[in-house]
């Protein structure tokens, strides 16, 4: 089986700093792999360096693309980079307010990426966008309803919707419960499984909360000043981790 | 089905001083499709350390775990997430769900995940959790706020809702009344005569009995308490 | 002979503006930067297109300036003395005899000729500027031609209103490769951007852009297949010469809400006049 992802050697420096280094990975079709680290150990780096929004210094990030295979995203051409922004990937942002057009109405918000890749029929836009609201748990009577007349976590949800409304392959996930009240964490994270599962999707998501790694991630990275220390199945990596700084992770957590 | 060769087990305490634990010691373990295999030995034997191992939660030191084709030591998180999925039962002690999830779904779902349409799943799903005496206006709510002996008979369901060819039971007729503990029993009976290979941690030694081909004392493994 | 360089603008300054046309005409729809000069009246006043203008008249020229249609107004009255003063050349107010005409939210309604050239008045550029407020990403949307955003608005224009209420500076895709703010002319003359024999310049001052189409370029208006692009006008006919197919402003004519439609275009409405075409308001 072909990785839909495969990472070889990604390095990404701040002058002597070092955001990221010599991160390998390969992410194959369905899985969703968690990133965790303390603020600063590098994971949003990576993430960004993966999603194609800053370029690293070295290394290959091969994307198996719908057309052409195999592709190097570092070294693609960034009209052929955004465009797999536009349908292939989806990026979701802590704050929903990095990812939504807070003067555009829900339904715009949600049509815009259809309209990116061409549609043009607004009677289909709306039905998908309808859909879509339906499907986040967003009533659709609040379609043309500005998100800055939501709540966070309704926001977050469209933001979501926003996404995965043209059938991406991948999602890049940035700290997707960050900032919202516990309940309405488990919400959004119950509808996540929900979505990955039905859709197929594979998904990397940073997070510093080792319980939203538990629920939605199969596998694990633990990085720590850069460097990834450690990797494997997710709950084996929470339930027996073998890294000092994993270990010390783990027990930093509070139980409940 | 499985096999168990030369395996340790040490957890290394790197921020009390580094302390090494050494758990368990060269484990040599072998169950046919269609036996049933009790650990036995006290408490702190490394019973339960054995078993997470033998799913892959915790990390064997050194030798082969072998489920079917795939040695899960050396094993990609994918391997043992489709083996998991497919082969590899597991009923643990404790429910662990994501929230908000209806019961009728959490038993469901291992089926759904191996491609079983919706309306079989959930008619297997009903079957269980009625056998198992889950009080029908409880199914559409989530699991979470049930009563401990009400939680552990939806993991059960969950368990046995997907034939899996391989199964790993923990304690599963602790804290059940007569009753469940006969469905539970006759689950265990009815997928060992469908072939599969279980092991399984039970302190209820009528139920060892009953249910259980072969006894092996962890204790032997266990370097320092072996004999 | 006056104190000012021919038509205000040193020469230097005048190749400046002329390089950045051409560039504009061999790039149909591209917003090319210039370095726009202080002018002596505001910014909003077409300080835009007097630099374009500056730039392409010759002495020879005869030079229209029309506002909303009308020669008469107060825009339109300075621009043209500005120029008389300073440049000496012919005016007119009659489009036919026009050989540069600049243009602030309109273009007239006698269908243009090659060898004219029409200076549009510009306030703002770009687009996409309302949903997209950092430049360096609308350059980039540009870059790659990423206009599904364009399309968001009539989206939401839909959404609200029940069909596209945009109905000026409605959006124009050039030869099927920039997306183009006509200016806000009412869409209404959006039709006629397209394969114009005349020369189009579009100058705004303020944002330091110019833009161009050549003769005969090919312009269309965006739209959805199920609400297609509509050029509409009041419904009903000039109240001076009875014109059926020109576009009207509405008059209030007395303290009880009595209102006339009149041709926006004054030399349109006269010339028709002087043919003898009577609406039902004229004396």
């Amino acid at each position: 089986m072909t990785p839909l992802l495969s990472v070889q050697g990604v390095t990404k420096r701040y002058g002597a700093h070092i955001g990221c280094a010599d991160v390998s990975f390969d992410l194959y079709p369905g899985e969703v792999m968690g990133i965790v680290g303390e603020s600063g150990s590098g994971k949003s780096t990576l993430l960004n360096c993966l999603a194609g929004h800053q370029p690293p210094d070295g290394g290959q990030v091969v994307f198996d693309t719908r057309a052409d295979g195999p592709r190097d995203t570092v070294r693609m051409s960034e009209p052929e980079r955004r465009m797999l922004g536009r349908t292939d990937w989806a990026f979701v942002h802590q704050h929903a307010r990095d990812g939504l057009r807070m003067g555009v109405s829900a339904g715009g918000n949600v049509g815009e990426r259809l309209m990116a890749v061409g549609a043009r029929y607004y009677g289909d836009i709306r039905h998908k966008a309808t859909d879509w609201l339906a499907r986040v748990e967003i009533d659709e009577s609040r379609i043309d309803d500005r998100p800055t007349t939501f709540s966070g976590g309704m926001q977050q949800r469209l933001q979501i919707a926003r996404n995965l409304v043209t059938g991406p392959r991948l999602v890049f996930m940035d700290e997707p419960t960050g900032g919202l009240d516990v309940s309405v964490q488990a919400r959004l994270l119950d509808l996540l499984r929900g979505l990955v599962r039905d859709m197929g999707l594979s998904a990397i998501i940073v997070t510093h909360d080792l319980a939203v790694v538990r629920l939605l991630a199969d596998r694990l990275m633990v990085m720590k000043s850069g460097h990834v220390v450690e990797s494997g199945l997710t709950d084996q990596v929470l339930d027996d981790p073998q890294h000092a700084y994993s270990q010390l992770l783990v027990s930093s957590v509070l139980q409940v | 089905m499985i096999q168990l060769t030369d395996v340790s087990k040490t957890f290394t305490l790197h921020n009390q001083g580094s302390a090494v634990i050494e758990v368990l010691r060269d484990v040599d373990l072998t169950v046919a499709p269609g036996e049933c295999v009790a650990l036995t030995g006290a408490s702190g034997a490394g019973k339960s350390t054995l078993m997470r191992m033998i799913y892959g939660n915790y990390l064997a030191q050194a030798g082969q775990i072998r489920i079917g084709d795939l040695d899960i030591v050396q094993a990609e998180p994918r391997e043992i997430i489709r083996l998991r999925r497919e082969v590899l039962g597991y009923v643990s002690q404790f429910l662990r769900v994501v929230p908000r999830v209806p019961t009728l779904d959490v038993v469901a779902e291992p089926l759904r995940a191996v491609g079983t349409p919706a309306e079989a799943a959930e008619a297997r799903a009903r079957t269980l959790l009625q056998q198992l005496n889950i009080p029908h206006r409880l199914w559409s709510l989530s699991p979470t706020t049930f009563s401990g002996g009400e939680q552990q008979r939806v993991n059960i369901a969950r368990g046995f809702a997907h034939t899996y060819p391989a199964l790993l039971l923990d304690e599963p007729t602790a804290s059940l009344d007569a009753a469940n503990r006969e469905v539970v029993l006759g689950l265990i009976e009815t997928a060992k005569a469908r072939g599969a290979a279980i092991i399984g941690i039970f302190h209820d030694e009528a139920a060892r009995a009953r249910v259980c081909d072969r006894e092996i004392d962890v204790t032997r493994f266990t370097p320092g308490l072996a004999a | 002979m006056t104190d000012y360089n021919f038509a205000y603008l040193d020469e230097q300054t005048k190749r400046m503006i002329r390089r950045a046309i051409l560039k504009g005409l061999a790039i149909p729809g591209y917003q090319v930067p210039f370095a726009s000069r202080e002018m002596p009246m505001p910014y909003g006043w077409g300080t835009g297109g007097v630099q374009v203008s500056a730039a392409v008249l010759t002495p020879e020229d005869t030079f229209k300036v029309i506002d909303q249609g009308a020669d008469d107004t107060t825009n339109a009255v300075s621009i043209r003395s500005f120029f008389e003063r300073t440049a000496q050349v012919a005016t007119t107010t009659a489009t036919a005899e026009a050989t540069v005409i600049q243009t602030r939210h309109r273009i007239p309604e006698a269908a243009l000729t090659e060898g004219q050239i029409l200076v549009y008045q510009v306030p703002i550029p770009e687009p996409l500027r309302f949903l997209e407020p950092r430049e360096s990403e609308t350059r980039k949307m540009h870059e790659l031609e990423e206009y599904g955003l364009m399309h968001v608005k009539l989206y939401e224009d839909i959404a609200r209103h029940g069909h596209i209420a945009t109905s000026y500076a409605y959006p124009v895709k050039v030869e099927a490769r920039y997306v183009m703010d006509p200016s806000p002319i009412p869409k209404f003359d959006n039709p006629k951007l397209g394969h114009m024999a005349a020369i189009q310049l579009f100058g705004a001052g303020r944002e330091q852009r110019i833009y161009a189409l050549p003769p005969y370029t090919q312009v269309v208006s965006l739209d959805f297949e199920d609400h297609p692009f509509e050029a509409s006008k009041a419904d009903h006919p000039c109240g001076m010469c009875g014109a059926n197919d020109s576009y009207l402003d509405e008059v209030i004519i007395d303290d009880a809400g009595g209102r006339m439609f009149v041709c926006s275009d004054t030399d349109h409405c006269e010339a028709r006049q002087a043919q003898g075409h009577r609406g039902k308001d004229a004396a």
